[in-house]
């Protein structure tokens, strides 16, 4: 209980920092759409031909903005040593790593909202009907990036480069993610049902719960960098 | 200095021991094996190809411990083991793709074709490098170890998601065709053939540890330079 009310305060605090700076959202957003725009400028995409490309070029653009927002997401922190005066507060390190990746989600979940019909739009998709399955797994898709995300963005918040660093080390380790997620919308988008991608989904949780476990009991050691 | 003595005439032992080894196991592997009935003789880059994986393999799995045990006793010595581990690991990894590719060419037609193993194989080499690149770009010392620890664990921690991914990919997509034909059930296998690949094996295994111990004295010897130099005030 103690470590749901300590998430809840640090991620209120950083909710009231980004909605009144917005610096990361915008951008975000912004370079979401812009990658919609380069994707069909750069595959001429005929629509018979999108929806089968449509979850890898979706999942591109969710990987791209989020490695954005990750890159910041201690952005607030590394100002005026703000690191170590949250770190020297009796907070449970488990309640920082928790509010960060709700953060992180909720960021790239406001994304989601804009890209993924603003897709639908700008390619003509006709299969509008879907777009519950599709937002469901893109959801378990977002959970898997951010949870692995905020350790690895934690983990190379004092290197050099860290932005450059940064996917450097986690793009191979999303992989699982980043198929599974594909697979069950291509799945999706093919039969408008989840069917023979049952257990990529099952992966796609299994990643899920397995890291955000990790995450929270390596994260003393991870923040302690 | 005169500890050093015996470290170093053991390094250099088992140095001569691989290289003693590894000629044998070429001789085993270039002659004494019959030619394969299907490939030829590129398929005697297996002898090399098998043992550079399964060496690089046990590397990760170095890396792991050492991972774990600097994590648990922050000892350098065990960052140490996980660093050179690391680095010898992407260096037999390496070496696995640049030989397979040699042997794809005339066997498959292709340098590289994206199959389930090559596919893993070519993941670890850019987990690995990651691993490298994140400490080499942090300054502090203590801090670079801590980092590279915990990647190290959740690296490994996430290889059997990643190799269960990229198998269900391939096989969701099409199922292997182009490995399966030549690979011989174990009764067909001639025993010299077996004899090579084990003298080989026995043989990379030799190479590692003497690798890994040259390795291991130059991450010593690097931190000894540190600490000495720290001491006269030199930093």
């Amino acid at each position: 209980m103690k470590l749901l009310r300590e998430t809840y305060l640090v991620l209120r605090k950083d909710l009231i920092l980004q909605l009144r700076r917005r610096d990361s959202l915008l951008t975000m957003f912004f370079f979401g759409t812009l990658l919609l725009f380069v994707f069909h400028l750069s595959f001429d995409l005929v629509p018979d031909r999108v929806s089968e490309m449509a979850p890898g070029l979706l999942w591109l653009a969710f990987l791209f903005t989020g490695t954005l927002g990750l890159a910041q997401l201690f952005g607030a922190e590394r100002e005026n040593q703000c690191l170590d005066a949250l770190l020297l507060s009796p907070l449970d390190r488990g309640a920082l790593f928790l509010a960060k990746v709700c953060l992180n989600f909720i960021l790239m979940l406001l994304v989601e909202l804009v890209i993924i019909p603003l897709f639908w739009i700008l390619f003509n998709l006709q299969t509008w009907v879907l777009m519950p399955q599709v937002f469901l797994i893109s959801l378990l898709g977002t959970i898997g990036f951010c949870v692995l995300g905020t350790v690895m963005s934690a983990l190379t918040l004092r290197a050099r480069a860290r932005e450059l660093l940064l996917p450097l080390v986690l793009f191979p380790l999303m992989i699982p993610v980043i198929l599974a997620t594909i697979q069950c919308l291509g799945a999706v988008l093919r039969t408008g049902e989840i069917g023979d991608a049952l257990p990529w989904l099952r992966l796609l949780i299994g990643f899920d719960v397995i890291f955000l476990t990790l995450g929270v009991l390596v994260f003393d050691w991870v923040i302690e960098i | 200095m005169k500890t050093q003595q015996p470290q170093k005439s053991r390094a250099r032992f088992l140095g001569a021991l691989a290289l003693i080894t590894i000629a044998f196991g070429l001789y085993w592997a270039l002659v004494q094996a019959p030619r394969d009935a299907l490939q030829g003789d590129v398929q005697r880059i297996m002898y090399l190809h098998l043992p550079s994986i399964l060496t690089a393999y046990l590397s990760f799995f170095l890396v792991f411990i050492g991972s774990c045990l600097y994590l648990w006793k922050r000892e350098k010595r065990d960052d140490n083991l996980a660093h050179s581990a690391a680095e010898l690991g992407v260096l037999f990894t390496a070496l696995t793709i640049i030989e397979g590719s040699i042997w794809g060419k005339p066997t498959w037609g292709v340098w590289w074709t994206w199959d389930a193993r090559l596919t893993l194989t070519a993941i670890l080499l850019l987990i690995y490098s990651g691993y490298l690149m994140l400490r080499s770009l942090i300054d502090d010392e203590d801090r670079a170890a801590l980092s590279a620890a915990i990647l190290g664990i959740i690296g490994f921690l996430d290889i059997p998601l990643i190799h269960m991914s990229v198998y269900w990919w391939r096989t969701l997509h099409q199922p292997p065709s182009i490995l399966r034909p030549d690979k011989l059930p174990w009764e067909n296998v001639h025993p010299a053939m077996l004899t090579a690949l084990a003298i080989n094996f026995v043989g990379f295994l030799l190479l590692y540890f003497y690798l890994l111990s040259l390795r291991l004295r130059l991450g010593e010897v690097r931190s000894e330079i540190k600490t000495r130099r720290l001491n006269q005030g030199a930093y």
